[in-house]
């Protein structure tokens, strides 16, 4: 109500932002700035710390330590029903004594807006559900209380809307539907979206930048493209897709490039992309980069000889080995359907190879499975 | 085709089976309430009409239906009287009972438990040795009155027994448990989310309650006002304990009519009326809890 922080407007700055509860440490200093009008991905796995975080930003938290700047004011410690931030529930808290009107209607009320109907209907419209109205949450599908849930809080205009895995209640494929939309509205308005989720391939769609968290930490934060091309940490490689990570060491150390030698094989790793710390690398190269061919027929680029089909998938667009290589390790293939060949059978002695830029290079004492297992516990 | 047939069949008698189950269940039910229910209202209703016969205690059904004016002519000011401090009690319950259910179902934390105990802890003792026990804490030398008189709410020597707030205070506190119980269970069954979604969408704490908590715990708001509102206004433990004879209720004179004076088509009379007119305040209490004007 004309108050300098509900009409605040800018970044969205967390600066050294913790939240601990008793000696457990949920948010673990966090650093970042999210421009305004982006469309922010928070991605991480269950229980990483992300709902924390939205909540210090609705201020239904108070951080132990840190600082929180929408612009230049800081909301830190603000009163939530004062903040310029509006959220959309993970389980949506739609108010389940009012009509859908009403319930939309709530923030403008509040703030004792005048041409309520009109905006309500607006939003109602935007997000397609102006015949329902009238109804109650309960007789709503969970997708459409998922969408009254986003009017409820955009229909305020906040400089933030905040959004706590506000799909992960839905099936798939109404999912994957209201991640356009929630795409094409956020577009539409121009809001910062800030949106939690576990779902890599949700964050990638959606978001222009996405911050992997993981432990109350941020790994890594840039656009999907570079997180997915450059991954920083072995959680990342992994969490983002899929990484083949190969145990090597570093043996020269060229301007644009290092060697590195992989049981025995030099291959090269553009230098720029690597972030080992010393001469122990984690080599990493993502499934659909490898080509595989039949034992003894020339290639060029990365080479890795010797490997055996243990299993092949044949799925439509795509094939999907898994090799074993001579020093036991299986690494994984996906080879495009577009060649007209058969495609390789199980057992069939192979090589694998890639052109160097495609090669990632990660510090060799981290842990080349951080990250790997999460994603199959998430899947519902 | 047989098998079909026979799968329909079995179809057919596990739903015959399942349609008879609800009656099964309500048996002991309804056997219950014929014979401890239905059977006094009928006599209750057979007995009001009734006039004294030749001995003390013996009546003759003469239906004889002025019994119920002369009762109410007699009686009507115990039967006011009921209404009104039934009510007030009950409004007093609902605001002491209100906080405590709310800090019991949102800030109470792991003493949850401990607290739900003490609430129904009262119900270890007799109703009657209770009450009898308040005389005792607002007589002259009780602690309660000497708490209200530290507090200058009563003079050294005036007295709190044997009055009008004695009794509506008796009422309070002996059907405070029916009030906070279900107050605390609609409470509870309150997703905290949507009171910070209110928050959320700036609304102050003070609104927050307005517009969404007490909204939301209205069936135990209605629910724990006629479990109080109902015994308390055909109570006469807390009048008879606690009261004086003008602050008699329409128990009393129920009791004291059947049991002191033997005249029972008058009593029979009384609860009748008082039964039917609970009944009507209860009607039109609900009709209106069911809109939204209470709120
Ligand atoms: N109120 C709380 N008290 C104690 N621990 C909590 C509380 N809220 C969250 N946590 C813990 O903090 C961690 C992060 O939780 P959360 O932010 O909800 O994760 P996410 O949303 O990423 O799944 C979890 O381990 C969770 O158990
Ligand atoms: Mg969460």
């Amino acid at each position: 109500m004309g108050d300098a922080s509900t009409s605040a407007k800018g970044d969205l700055k967390l600066s050294n932002l913790t939240k601990s509860f008793g000696d457990f440490i949920a948010v673990d200093n966090l650093d970042l700035v999210i421009p305004e009008g982006s469309f922010f991905a928070l991605l991480g796995p269950s229980g990483c710390g992300k709902t924390t975080t939205l909540r210090m930003i609705a201020g239904l938290e108070e951080p132990t330590a840190g600082s929180i700047h929408v612009g230049a004011t800081d909301i830190t410690y603000e009163r939530p029903y004062k903040r310029p931030v509006n959220t959309v529930f993970q389980n949506y808290a739609l108010f389940p004594h009012l009509s859908i009107f009403e319930n939309v209607a709530f923030g403008l009320r509040r703030r004792g807006i005048k041409d309520v109907k009109e905006q309500v209907d607006k939003v109602l419209d935007l997000v397609e559900l102006p015949h329902l109205a009238e109804r109650k949450p309960n007789q709503l599908s969970g997708g459409q209380q998922q969408r009254i849930a986003v009017a409820r809080a955009i229909v305020n205009r906040p400089a933030l809307l905040l959004l706590d895995e506000p799909l992960g209640a839905l099936d798939l494929k109404l999912r994957r539907q209201m991640q356009i939309e929630l795409k094409w509205i956020q577009t539409e308005i121009g809001l910062t979206f800030v949106h939690v989720t576990h779902d890599q391939e949700e964050a990638m769609t959606m978001a222009d930048t996405i911050a992997v968290m993981n432990e109350g930490r941020i790994e890594q934060m840039g656009s999907p493209a570079d997180l997915y091309d450059n991954p920083k940490t072995t959680f990342v490689a992994n969490f983002l897709g899929q990484s083949n990570l190969i145990k090597g060491s570093i043996e020269s150390n060229g301007a644009d490039s290092l060697v590195v030698n992989l049981f025995g094989q030099k291959i090269g790793v553009p230098r720029a992309r690597s972030s080992a710390k010393d001469s122990s690398i984690l080599v990493g190269i993502r499934p659909e980069k490898l080509r595989i061919l039949p034992e003894g027929e020339a290639t060029h680029g990365n080479i890795l000889p010797g490997g055996v089909i243990s299993d092949v998938s044949y799925i439509g667009v795509s094939t999907q080995y898994q090799v074993e290589m001579p020093w036991g390790q299986e690494l994984m293939v996906f080879e495009q359907n577009d060649d007209g060949i058969a495609p390789l059978d199980k057992g069939d002695r192979v090589t694998l190879s890639w052109e160097p830029i495609f090669t990632f290079g990660l510090d060799g004492r981290e842990d080349a499975t951080a990250g790997s297992e999460v994603h199959v516990d998430e899947e519902e | 085709m047989a098998f079909l047939q026979a799968v329909a069949k079995k179809g057919e008698t596990s739903t015959k089976r399942r349609s008879l189950l609800p009656y099964l269940l309500l048996l002991p039910g309804m056997v219950w309430l014929i014979f401890f229910f239905l059977l006094p209202i009928l006599t209750l209703v057979s007995t009001s009409t009734k006039t004294p016969g030749l001995g003390i205690g013996e009546f003759d059904q003469t239906y004889r239906f002025a019994n119920f004016w002369d009762a109410l002519v007699n009686s009507h000011t115990q039967f006011l009287r009921s209404f009104v401090y039934a009510g007030i009690a009950t409004f007093a319950a609902l605001l002491i009972a209100y906080p405590l259910a709310y800090a019991i179902a949102f800030k109470s934390g792991r003493w949850k438990n401990v607290l739900l105990v003490l609430v129904v802890a009262p119900f270890f003792t007799s109703f009657i040795l209770r009450t009898i026990a308040w005389k005792q804490i607002l007589g002259g030398q009780g602690i309660g009155f000497k708490a209200l008189v530290w507090l200058h709410i009563v003079g050294a020597d005036s007295h709190v027994t044997a009055s009008t707030f004695a009794v509506i205070a008796g009422l309070t506190y002996n059907f405070l448990p029916f009030m906070t119980l279900p107050l605390y269970s609609s409470l509870e069954r309150i997703d905290p989310r949507t009171m910070e979604a209110s928050g959320d969408l700036y609304a102050n704490a003070l609104t927050t309650f307005r517009k969404v908590t007490l909204p939301l715990s209205m069936p135990g708001v209605v629910a724990g006002t006629l479990l109080t509102f109902i015994p308390a206004a055909g109570d006469y433990v807390n009048a008879e304990i606690l009261g004086n004879p003008n602050t008699k209720m329409i128990g009393n004179v129920i009791n004291s009519r059947y049991l002191q004076i033997v005249d029972y088509p008058t009593a029979a009379a009384l609860s009748f009326t008082l039964m039917v007119a609970i009944l009507i305040v209860v009607t039109l209490y609900i009709r209106k809890a069911g809109t939204e004007d209470l709120v």
